[in-house]
């Protein structure tokens, strides 16, 4: 855990970076500094591995104030990745990953298996070890600057804009790389960066910093987006407020609603009746073992007498209980039902989600 | 010129007898001069190091650093080596002062430029890492500004090459001692021997010096590849 007390800092031209900072960073969390340029939010994470030195205040990392470490000491027990990623060009991959194990004094070869192991972990061929950093592409030079932060397998990450230097195709992939191996190494990050997608995307718990160091607000993306302290957070959330906590909500978080479902050998004059109490003027087509066949129009059904005799059309998107309400949202606005449906192992119907739904939901 | 005796101008200019009775003194000469210039620039480079660190540390000393090599730099060679002689007498030390004093301006140059050179985000990567100052010094940055220290060096070392021929005014000078015999018999072998010689040395010294760079730096061998 990384606690701040009352931190400030104060530069020698006069202006504060930061101001009266307390934060409490939970162990194993990925913890988000987000907000405009110039709120502090590098040089509060550069307090933590003593890059800057706090003016006034204390900061705790597991129990310990840092200025009673040693700052080389310090940092070769924090992992630390930036955006332009800082390898060093004049030492082969193998090397650059072997950074701190070497200033450690790890042997030879449990640096070697350490090196091959970080690699497989960042997913890189072991091709690239002994060639020099910009042989490599943007996006492999990423993966080598956290397999580098993370080789002597230290508890804190720090990462500064880590995916701000490469392009949005390889920066989705590797952020999603990212929490696929968080999952895993259960770090605690703290996480630097200017878009709020990305801190609501990666984020357990964002701190919004504006102008001057100020905290905004601390809380997890849910609760940030559901009830912005001030206007300032609003404003920073952007307008799409709504949109982006349904991104985060999974559909299972949502209890679904039964719907005027019938089964093909009822009668036209129940589906008639089904979709009336529902407010609809179609039906929910489900067969044996709670099998979704389709939706049908009501009034075709009363024509041909039975369900099963009129059209049944599909539900050409359909969600699962860990997509999220946003791409239930999106299967709404792109069916002529205006519903969502939901699904397990494939065409179980489980039921739908609707727009009341979500708007109880966020709400 | 395809048949017949050799040109006037080139009969003039060597008598290739003269070259085979005085082997030993140009041999004797050239020694002198490697002698003179290896510890010359070997003396700079030892100076100019601590320079210029405190130059990079303390950017506001990096001007009148310069400007301290710089005005060294302008004393003409020859009123430096007779300005000398009172302290020094004609020792080989009178030779070695001026000829290092002339090192400084490129070799402090060439060091703080290349230090400061070095990636800012390659520094701070080194101190995030956990690097000492003094390690991420000799391990991260001299290794980086090395072609442009180097680069340095080889301008240093070709320029004190021909400065020391200057030094046989106070009975020094390697390969110079060929140029005063010559000057003082009227008598132009001495002289093309000199001029021949030095230039080689300058040219194989340079050669040396890319070789090193080369060896010393393999990742800038596959830039641009």
């Amino acid at each position: 855990m990384i606690t701040f007390e009352s931190v400030t800092k104060r530069f020698a031209d006069g202006t504060t970076a930061v101001h009266d900072l307390d934060l409490e960073i939970s162990k194993g969390e990925v913890t988000i500094l987000v907000g405009p340029s110039g709120c502090g939010k590098t040089t509060t994470l550069r307090m933590i591995n003593r890059m800057i030195e706090a003016t006034s205040g204390r900061i705790v990392v597991d129990g310990q104030d840092v200025r009673q470490v040693d700052p080389p000491q310090l940092r070769r027990g924090i992992g630390y990745v930036i955006q332009q990623v800082g390898l060093f060009p004049h030492r082969t991959i193998a090397q650059n990953i072997a950074t701190v194990p070497e200033l450690n004094g790890w042997d030879k070869r449990r640096t070697e298996a350490r090196v091959a192991e970080l690699l497989t972990l960042v997913g890189l061929p072991a091709e690239v070890l002994d060639r020099y950093p910009h042989q490599l592409s943007g996006g492999q030079r990423q993966r080598v600057g956290v397999a580098r932060a993370l080789a002597v397998d230290p508890p804190i990450m720090l990462m500064d804009e880590p995916f701000g230097a490469v392009d949005p195709i390889v920066r989705s992939r590797l952020q999603d790389e990212f929490l696929r191996l968080q999952q895993e190494v259960r770090k605690t990050i703290v996480f630097v960066t200017h878009d709020i997608d990305e801190a609501i995307k990666m984020g357990d718990r964002i701190a919004i910093l504006q102008q001057g160091g100020v905290l905004a607000q601390y809380a997890p993306p849910d609760e940030l987006l559901a009830r912005p302290a001030s206007d300032f957070v609003a404003d920073f959330l952007g307008a799409e407020r709504g949109l982006k906590r349904l991104a985060l909500i999974p559909v299972s978080a949502v209890k679904a609603e039964p719907g005027p479902t019938v089964s093909p050998d009822d009668e036209g004059e129940r589906a008639r009746a089904v979709a009336e109490a529902f407010g609809s003027d179609w039906v929910v087509v489900v067969g044996d073992q709670r099998k979704l066949l389709g939706w049908a129009h009501v009034g075709e059904a009363l024509e041909r007498g039975r369900v099963g005799q009129a059209t049944l059309r599909p539900f050409l998107l359909q969600v699962h209980a860990d997509d999220s309400l946003r791409a239930a949202l999106n299967a709404m606005v792109q069916s002529h039902t205006g519903v969502a449906v939901r699904v397990s192992d494939g065409d179980r119907y489980e039921g739908l989600v609707t727009q009341e739904l979500l708007t109880r939901e966020i709400t | 010129m395809t048949d017949g005796p050799p040109t006037l101008l080139a009969a003039e200019l060597v008598r290739w007898s003269w070259i085979g009775d005085h082997a030993d003194d140009i041999r004797d000469a050239l020694l002198q001069h490697l002698e003179l210039t290896g510890l010359s620039v070997l003396a700079g480079t030892l100076l100019a190091f601590p320079m210029a660190l405190t130059a990079v540390r303390w950017p506001r000393l990096y001007a009148p650093i310069l400007g301290f090599t710089g005005a060294l730099f302008t004393i003409p060679s020859i009123a430096l080596f007779i300005l000398l002689i009172p302290f020094t007498g004609l020792q080989i030390w009178t030779a070695l002062i001026g000829l290092t004093i002339y090192t400084l301006l490129i070799l402090v140059r060439n060091m703080v430029e290349g230090l400061r050179g070095v990636d800012r985000d390659v520094r701070e990567s080194a101190q995030a890492m956990g690097y000492t100052p003094a390690r991420q010094l000799f391990q991260v940055e001299l290794p980086l500004a090395l072609p442009v220290i180097i680069a340095g060096l080889r301008i240093a070392t070709v320029t004190t090459i021909g400065l020391v021929t200057v030094t046989a005014l106070i009975g020094w000078g390697g390969l110079g001692q060929l140029f005063i015999t010559g000057f003082t018999l009227d008598f132009t072998t001495p002289l093309v021997v000199g001029i021949v010689l030095s230039a080689l040395l300058a040219f194989s010294a340079d050669l040396l010096l890319v070789g090193l760079q080369r060896g010393l730096t393999p990742w800038a061998r596959t830039r641009g590849s």
